[in-house]
């Protein structure tokens, strides 16, 4: 190709990379920043000393969160256990719901197809859904969190797409070995299948740790609510305190600010709960990227 | 609904037994096993997504939840609302907050649309010509990093870097000798906030379609058009928006029916009495009137005439982006 040296051209260069350099920096600063300060030490943070790096090393945010506070460690293991309970449970069923619509002949298959696709564009919205969940004695349960999101219509229909273009001559020569359509699925299509599982159980894991509408809608009980919900309760406490500032109050805003949750308390909260996507999802975003294409080809 | 199923059933009945030649219960007890594992599929769609449908009756009731009522038919023995079961719309858009939360829900949606839409088509746009394809890749992947946070941990940044006398942002204008502003506690701020942190979070993602589209578009055709002398602004004009608008039209089309489709989680974690005034939309008045205060039918009735809208946008929009580009969702 022949490389193009003209004004224009440099010219565009430069922008492209003043505005990726503008991108980095837009992206990572918030995050880099709130884990600096949540090191600094509490003096510095009122002082507002901790911008990037953190100033004058200190733990003393961390040692009250996981040593002193029991909210915060129990929320966490709630949320890993909904998060791995749920995510197994969806995936083992989006994947037999998935497999059983991608045989062309099923019976009644384009009924079954206008039935799972109904509930993409128009639901009963948020109040009969926390009336059936409550009819069915889910209130305040880790079950409500779970069972109403076992399926997400649209990871179905990805799946069943994916399905779809398993080569059928495996399947045909698994069920002359004797194999019925269970087994040719265990034997020999989800041995060959594992990427597209593991795609959507890494959406499916990834929207389960970051929740917490449900949550908020159906826990009563403080021991049993996930880390987000307790994140939340802590920016909320936030808000209560702009009010007061907002209201002309910046002395008793002050005075509640310190008194609920201190400063590096609340950012060191804040760390512990992006941590975990903040490390893993370097690895994991390319199955997402994946995912979005394939589902932009459907849509 | 029941009777456009049935009709739906007895058709698929009748095109299976003609093409296959063997009768529906033959054909039943072959797939026994696949129908065994759709089985869980369809009693969940009947459980979470039909029987909440069945539920919107609530809106045209006067229902209040009694203990140990079964759900299904207290809904049908519930008084009607009104003789036309109607009163709780009447209510609702006679009421003082319709306009205003009418107001709030469109400007949000529609601001999101203005401002949310073009920003990762054009940083597809100028990803697709950087040259160096692992900065290319370094940038990408750094881009995706908000989309993996929660929503609650975005607006937690948020508050803490806007807090007044502690948030970086509020330090650097007193350090620049400016006033401090109480970002949260002001409704003009509302709308600035609640979409410039969506644009945060979905640039990255949100520009993978269109990086998908791009990398179809033939190699060959940027060297005949520079042996013909077009500029690279050119080449952007006339090969690589011609090549991706068909996915732009789609994207657009999706987004203009949510224009007034604004959840409740996140303007439920940034909003407070004080910001009402922007901030209030449908999502969360439904939340606040029907889970918070209990007034079931109200709030599903809120939500209902929010739904309908919504569909009624999908609609609209699918059939204006067909008369004018040819391309529609269905």
């Amino acid at each position: 190709m022949v490389k193009d040296t003209t004004f224009g051209s440099r010219a565009l260069d430069t922008v492209v990379h003043v505005v990726m350099v503008l991108v980095i920096i837009v992206t990572l600063f918030p995050v880099l920043h709130i884990v600096a300060v949540s090191f600094s030490d509490p003096q510095s943070i009122a002082e507002g000393k901790a911008s990037l790096l953190p100033s004058g090393f200190n733990l003393s945010a961390y040692r009250t969160i996981l040593f002193e506070d029991v909210h915060i460690p129990r929320s966490f293991l709630n949320s890993i256990c909904i998060t791995a309970a749920g995510t197994v449970l969806n995936v083992i069923i989006t994947t037999l719901v998935a497999y059983a619509l991608s045989k062309k002949d099923l019976l009644f298959r384009g009924f079954f197809m206008t039935y799972i696709v109904i509930p993409m564009f128009f639901g009963g919205g948020m109040i009969p859904l926390f009336l059936v969940v409550k009819s069915l004695g889910m209130i305040n349960s880790y079950a409500s969190l779970i069972v109403p999101y076992l399926i997400s219509p649209w990871w179905l229909i990805i799946m069943i797409s994916f399905f779809r273009t398993f080569p059928q001559e495996l399947e045909e020569a698994a069920k002359c070995d004797g194999c019925n359509d269970f087994g040719t699925l265990i034997r020999v299509v989800l041995p060959l299948s594992m990427a597209s599982v593991a795609t959507i159980g890494l959406f499916y894991a990834v929207s389960y740790w970051n929740a917490f509408f449900p949550a908020l809608m159906y826990l009563n009980d403080f021991s049993k609510y996930p880390l987000q919900l307790i994140l939340r309760d802590i920016v909320l406490q936030n808000s209560l305190a702009d009010q007061l500032a907002s209201q002309g109050n910046a002395e008793l805003a002050r005075d509640l600010q310190s008194s609920i949750t201190p400063q590096s308390v609340q950012y060191a909260t804040l760390v512990i709960s992006i941590v975990p996507m903040v490390v893993v999802y370097p690895f994991i975003q390319k199955y997402f990227v994946k995912g979005i294409m394939i589902g932009s080809l459907k849509g | 609904m029941s009777i456009g199923s049935n009709t739906t059933v007895a058709a698929a009945a009748r095109t299976a037994r003609t093409r296959s030649g063997e009768g529906l219960w033959r054909k039943a007890k072959r797939q026994k096993t696949l129908l065994l594992l759709l089985l869980p599929g369809v009693l969940y769609f009947l459980i979470f997504s039909y029987l909440p449908m069945y539920g919107i009756l609530v809106a045209f009731k006067d229902f209040h939840l009694q203990a140990g009522q079964n759900f299904l038919t207290s809904i049908l023995t519930a008084p009607w609302a009104g003789r036309l079961g109607l009163d709780h719309f009447a209510d609702f858009v006679n009421g003082p907050y319709f306009l205003q939360l009418l107001r709030n829900t469109f400007l949000l949606g529609l601001y999101s649309i203005v401002f949310g839409f073009p920003a990762p088509i054009l940083f597809a746009l100028l990803l697709n010509e950087l040259r160096n394809r692992h900065y290319k890749s370094f940038v990408q992947t750094v881009s995706y990093l908000p989309y993996f946070l929660s929503v609650v941990a975005i607006v937690g940044i948020m508050k803490l870097m806007l807090a007044p006398d502690t948030g970086a942002v509020n330090l650097l204008l007193t350090k620049l000798g400016l006033e401090q502003i109480y970002f949260f506690g002001l409704p003009q701020w509302f709308r600035t906030l609640f979409v410039g942190s969506g644009i945060w979070k979905d640039l990255g993602m949100g520009a993978v379609i269109y990086l998908a589209a791009l990398s179809k578009v033939d190699a060959e055709q940027y060297e005949s058009a520079v042996l013909d002398g077009a500029s690279r602004l050119r080449q952007i004009w006339h090969i690589t928006l011609p090549a991706i608008k068909p996915v732009i039209v789609i994207t657009l089309i999706l987004s203009l029916s949510g224009v007034l489709h604004v959840g409740a989680e996140k303007v439920l974690l940034m909003y407070s009495p004080l910001t009402y005034d922007t901030a209030d939309v449908f999502s969360t008045y439904v939340y606040r009137q029907g889970l918070v205060n209990m007034d079931f039918s109200f709030g599903a009735a809120v939500d209902l005439f929010n739904s309908v809208i919504n569909v009624i946008f999908l609609v609209a929009s699918n059939r204006l982006a067909r008369k004018l580009s040819g391309e529609s969702l269905w």
